[in-house]
């Protein structure tokens, strides 16, 4: 058993690549040996900047004799091809194996040596390894076809044991010589063997091992911070970078005048992090005036050159970042305003004016509706998702509250993207929402309206903080509704992979913020108000043009005359035509309100809408280990577009249906429905609530068996066996119990009601024949069954629970 | 650092280096440019077959970064070094630290870096991979492989190093302003020679130039390069599609281009430069075919 070493060295990898290409090289590695049968006992890679290096543990020396094994002519082929067959593998016939009347040839090769192998394995991965980004140079790049590679490839070491695997590739030798660091140690090194090859390394100043130079600069950094008193604030990715961006590591800290610590600390951190890569330091809990570089050379003055050199351009960045938040702090939000009406939100959709428009107007109405607010209107959706204007039970003191709250919302929601024409975002778009704030708490709004515009953007991603004061809860789920709403609204939805616009990101931040905050939300309403601003917005436009380009037609046609005169006119009348042909573009838009409006005239548009919410629910309540199946029961039943209410529900399920009761009752109710589907009562509504709009509970309660089949209800003209008798009483009982629980919200004990079917249900098919020669019996049977059916529907769809 | 060379020392000693390497040492192009990638000698010699190596000096103008000699980094006017190998000798990287050693930064002291940064100008149709390097935490070098100019592969690829001779000035002399650098040994600043440079053009750049006139400037410049082009004269009309381009640096700096227009005008000014490179390259490929027997576009 031998290791082998194999290292690249090359020009210097970008930092973010190193990680994979690690894991890439192993793999590819891996597969090449195991091509040849071979494993190796288990691999160790490293990356720097300036090599990617592996060593497999415990090769041996030769391959393993392999049988080859071929399928050959069938029994009783043309001689020919047998004959053939034999000569190509020179064999006799009695060497042929026979297996279901075919042929078989079965040779042995034998083992090969290993560094036969690894010769050609070198410069095969070279060759397929997956840079995200590779290049051409030099000479060779007279062809297109020459090698690629990260940056221009140097050196190939390969020592199987102390030996050298001869290869080459691009005219690049393999041997034992590799470089040191860069300044370090500027002349060539010579490996043994991978047993030495990190501590060869490390006598010249390479730290090959990225865990270790991580450890050393988190350690050198923490321990530099400490010296001065400060805490280092940790920051994994930059540590992770700095590893990739040296050989030698060497923290040093370095300090930037006190004055600057009046712009945003974040922003600070920020350009540090992201234009210098440096860690910051914190005092008492707040941003200090020092940060943490990562040389990659002991300095023969022991840094201060360095640290003085840094200093110099941190001063210039943050005097830049200065120079942007004191100029931002000149001009007050609602200033910029009219500059986002020149932004482009989408072309379909107008411009960042219009959205901002829209979702102020939104973010007023869930706060006047009482779906967003002071805790009073929570049931507000529940009692019939009625949307009357105002909540008929609220005092005037929460009157007046909400309408503050209502005016705040909309205040928020029309400054909330105005940073994103500062210079500051401008700089650094991440800190949008961030610098919002904090130039709305300068320029005096109230709290909750800076905190809102900050926050709006919340959640961004699992595990980001979700909104819960209401300003900020308006605005947030206002913001992502209308992207939601408004590209649905143009038909541009996500499909596999693609999602270029974010929706699926926008519809699990609209799902934390409502179940966080238990807001009793009627979705299908909440899209509807979304888009209408957005048809009103689009038919106008689209009419206004139509109407231009109708004037400019007839003053055509009035001067069609003059054109032969050319000059003036003609001119005119060019630029006119070429107007006209912009208005004609409109003709798309028109299209598109055509299908939209087909789209909302049939209900389709909500119902993908609210599709899609179901499955970023299931998505998002997978985690919390939420059944896929019991979400779909209960969005099956159509009308249910209250997450809250709909997740309750799904709980109450997926506690019934572990249960003894609800395994039976479920046995029970698939067996029913598999009689009145083959007997085609099919006409059970299945989906009729949804129809119904966005009902609640209260009309799924209502529905009953009755309204499909009124004969089920009339008087029996025969008596019933005891069974039958027994699971009509059992019906009688516990379907006003379901539909009150159901009514106020109280699933369990919905649940508790039909687990009471259970017996009734079991004893019934136990002793009742439903296919009964009597007609009558048979139908009322059948409406039985039918009205069993119904009464399950109340709490879910059944028959797409799984098991 | 005590001794350090003046401004003007400093690039006469990065011609004596790079002269003594084999590299031309050409004058700058005789235009306004954004930079100087701009000059034919890199963007038309990037492409082709044959061997190309030089040095030179670029002004550049980059209107809308005037501050009318106000803020100690910022010029609307500046230097670049720039040097072209192609195709990219094997020891690029050490000629290059050889030229810093050169001009005096030790590597004993100072922190060198390679740090990730891919090089795109859209412009002209072209991308590299490489570095910005940094010397203490500060970028003094765009250092690229260029892969593509004009659409088309780079055969072979040529390495370009772009030296921001003021930023790498003031780091070496360890001045804070870019005015107070000294310009010679003989006690000019760069603030001298400058100043009011600075001063009068961020004005006119900002505030006075007549957009009118600029607005008929790019559609005259527009024009000749589309009537070079049809007359197979890919240099002039090259000429013409870095004017069109400076003078809607001029117009953005004037404040008159809207959002959306801006995209549209780039966009033509991209055309252009794309045109003019493909059309050198229409012109020249023959001679390049039949000078380097196996080479093909």
């Amino acid at each position: 058993m031998t290791d082998f070493l194999l290292e690249l060295r090359c020009e210097e990898i970008p930092a973010r690549m190193q990680a994979k290409a690690r894991a890439d090289l192993e793999r590819l590695f891996a597969a090449e040996l195991e091509k040849s049968g071979l494993k190796a006992g288990g691999y160790t890679t490293y990356a720097t900047p300036r090599r990617l290096a592996l060593i497999a543990h415990g090769l041996p020396e030769k391959t393993q004799a392999v049988e080859h094994e071929t399928k050959g002519p069938r029994v009783g082929a043309p001689d020919q091809a047998i004959q053939g067959f034999l000569k190509k593998y020179q064999l006799n016939a009695d060497q042929l194996e026979v297996r279901d009347g075919v042929y078989f040839a079965r040779r042995m090769a034998a083992g090969r040596p290993v560094w036969r192998i690894l010769q050609e394995a070198i410069p095969a991965l070279i060759r397929a390894f997956p840079w995200p980004k590779s290049m051409r140079w030099g000479d060779a790049s007279r062809s297109s076809e020459s090698m690629r590679w990260v940056r221009p490839l140097h050196g190939i070491v390969a020592l199987l044991g102390d030996q050298v695997v001869d290869c080459e590739i691009a005219g690049i030798k393999s041997g034992s010589a590799t470089l040191g660091h860069r300044f370090h140690h500027p002349g060539e090194i010579t490996i043994g063997s991978a047993d030495d090859y990190v501590e060869k390394l490390r006598m010249a100043h390479v730290i090959v091992d990225q865990d270790e130079r991580r450890n050393t600069i988190a350690l050198g950094a923490k321990m530099a911070g400490q010296g001065a008193g400060l805490t280092l604030v940790e920051d994994h990715g930059l540590l992770e970078e700095n590893a990739g961006l040296t050989e030698w590591p060497m923290p040093l800290l370095g300090r930037f005048d006190e004055a600057f610590l009046d712009v945003p600390p974040e922003v600070i951190q920020l350009t540090a992090r992201v234009n210098q890569k440096y860690f910051v330091c914190e005092a008492d809990d707040k941003l200090a005036n020092a940060f943490i570089c990562v040389a990659n050379i002991d300095a023969e003055d022991g840094g201060d050159k360095i640290v003085a050199g840094n200093e110099k351009v941190l001063a210039a960045r943050l005097s830049d970042a200065r120079f942007f938040y004191e100029t931002d702090l000149k001009t007050r939000l609602e200033d910029l305003l009219p500059r986002l009406e020149k932004i482009v939100f989408h072309e379909k959709l107008g411009t960042l004016a219009d959205k901002v428009d829209r979702v102020a107007k939104l973010a007023r109405w869930l706060v006047e509706e009482g779906i967003v607010g002071t805790g009073a209107p929570a049931q507000a959706g529940a009692q019939s998702g009625n949307t009357s204007a105002l909540n008929p039970g609220l005092l005037p003191a929460q009157e007046h509250d909400r309408a503050k709250l209502a005016d705040m919302a909309e205040r928020a929601a029309r400054l909330a993207k105005a940073d994103l024409v500062t210079g500051m975002v401008g700089e650094f778009p991440e800190l949008q929402g961030l610098m919002g704030g904090y130039y709305a708490a300068a320029q005096g709004e109230p709290p909750e309206v800076a905190e809102a515009i900050r926050d709006h953007y919340k959640p961004v991603g699992q595990g980001d903080d979700v909104p819960t004061a209401p300003v900020t809860v308006a605005v947030s789920l206002a913001d992502k509704l209308d992207t939601i709403a408004a590209f649905y609204f143009i038909g541009e939805r996500p499909t596999g992979s693609k999602d270029p616009f974010a929706l699926r990101r926008a519809s699990l931040g609209i799902i934390a913020v409502v179940l966080a905050n238990e807001i009793r939300m009627p979705m299908a309403e909440a899209v509807r108000v979304a888009s209408s601003p957005l048809l009103i917005q689009l038919v106008t436009t689209v009419g206004a043009a139509y109407q231009i380009a109708k004037h400019q037609a007839e003053y055509l046609i009035n001067t069609a005359e003059g054109l032969a005169k050319g000059g003036e006119q003609a001119s005119l009348s060019a630029e006119l035509f070429k107007q006209f042909k912009k208005g004609e573009s409109r003709i798309d838009e028109a299209d598109l309100l055509e299908e939209t409006a087909n789209r909302m005239s049939s209900g389709a548009l909500w119902r993908d809408v609210l599709d899609f919410f179901a499955d970023r629910l299931k998505v998002q309540q997978r985690e919390a280990g939420v059944r896929h199946d019991l979400i779909d029961a209960v969005f099956a039943l159509g009308g249910e577009d209250d997450l809250v209410r709909l997740l309750a529900r799904v709980h109450a399920l997926q506690a019934f249906v572990t249960t003894e009761d609800g395994a039976n009752l479920l046995a029970g109710y698939k067996r029913a429905a598999n009689i009145l589907k083959k007997e085609g009562w099919e006409a059970a509504p299945d989906r009729a609530p949804a129809d119904a709009g966005a009902q609640g509970g209260e009309a799924l309660a209502n529905e009953n068996s009755a309204t499909a089949h009124p004969e089920a209800q009339k008087a029996l003209s025969y008596t019933p066996e005891p069974a039958e008798a027994a699971l009509i009483d059992a019906l009688d009982a516990a379907e006003p119990h379901a539909a009150s629980a159901i009514a106020r919200e109280d699933f369990e004990s919905a649940m508790a009601a039909l687990a009471s079917l259970r017996a009734p249900i079991d004893a019934f098919f136990d002793t009742v024949t439903v296919n009964d020669p009597v007609p009558e019996k048979r139908t009322a049977r059948l409406a039985l069954l039918a009205r069993m059916r119904a009464a399950v529907h109340n709490v879910a769809d059944f028959s797409r629970i799984e098991g | 650092m005590s001794n350090a060379p003046s401004f003007q020392r400093m690039i006469l000693t990065l011609h004596d280096y790079w002269s003594a390497r084999g590299c031309l040492i050409l004058q700058p192009y005789d235009m306004r440019v954004g930079a100087g990638t701009f000059h034919t000698a890199t963007t038309l010699r990037a492409l082709g077959p044959q061997p190309w190596n030089a040095a030179f000096v670029q002004p550049c103008r980059r209107p809308t970064d005037g501050r009318y000699g106000e803020n100690p980094n910022r010029l609307q006017h500046y230097y670049q070094y720039q040097v072209i190998l192609k195709p990219s000798p094997a020891d690029l990287q050490e000629l290059y630290l050889g030229s810093l050693a050169a001009i005096g930064i030790d590597f004993t002291k100072h922190d060198i870096r390679f740090v990730e940064d891919d090089w795109e100008s859209p412009t002209l149709g072209a991308w590299g991979l490489g570095w910005e390097v940094w010397c203490d935490g500060m970028e003094v070098t765009q250092f690229t492989y260029f892969q593509q100019m004009g659409g088309f592969d780079c055969k072979p690829v040529a390495g370009e190093l772009t030296y921001g001779l003021e930023r790498l000035a003031m780091y070496i002399q360890d001045v804070d302003s870019v005015y107070d650098l000294a310009f010679n040994d003989a006690g000019m600043s760069y603030g001298d020679v400058f100043l009011e440079n600075e001063r009068q053009m961020s004005k006119w750049n900002f505030e006075v130039a007549d957009t009118d006139a600029l607005f008929d400037l790019f559609k005259k410049a527009t024009a000749e390069c589309e009537n070079c082009l049809a007359a197979k004269l890919p240099i002039p009309a090259y000429e013409q599609a870095i004017e069109a381009s400076h003078i809607f640096n001029l117009l953005q700096a004037r404040g008159v281009i809207s959002v959306a227009e801006r995209q549209a005008y780039m966009g033509r000014v991209r055309d252009l430069a794309k045109g003019s490179c493909a059309a050198y390259i229409e012109k020249m490929t023959p001679e390049w075919e039949a000078n380097y027997p196996g080479w093909s576009i």
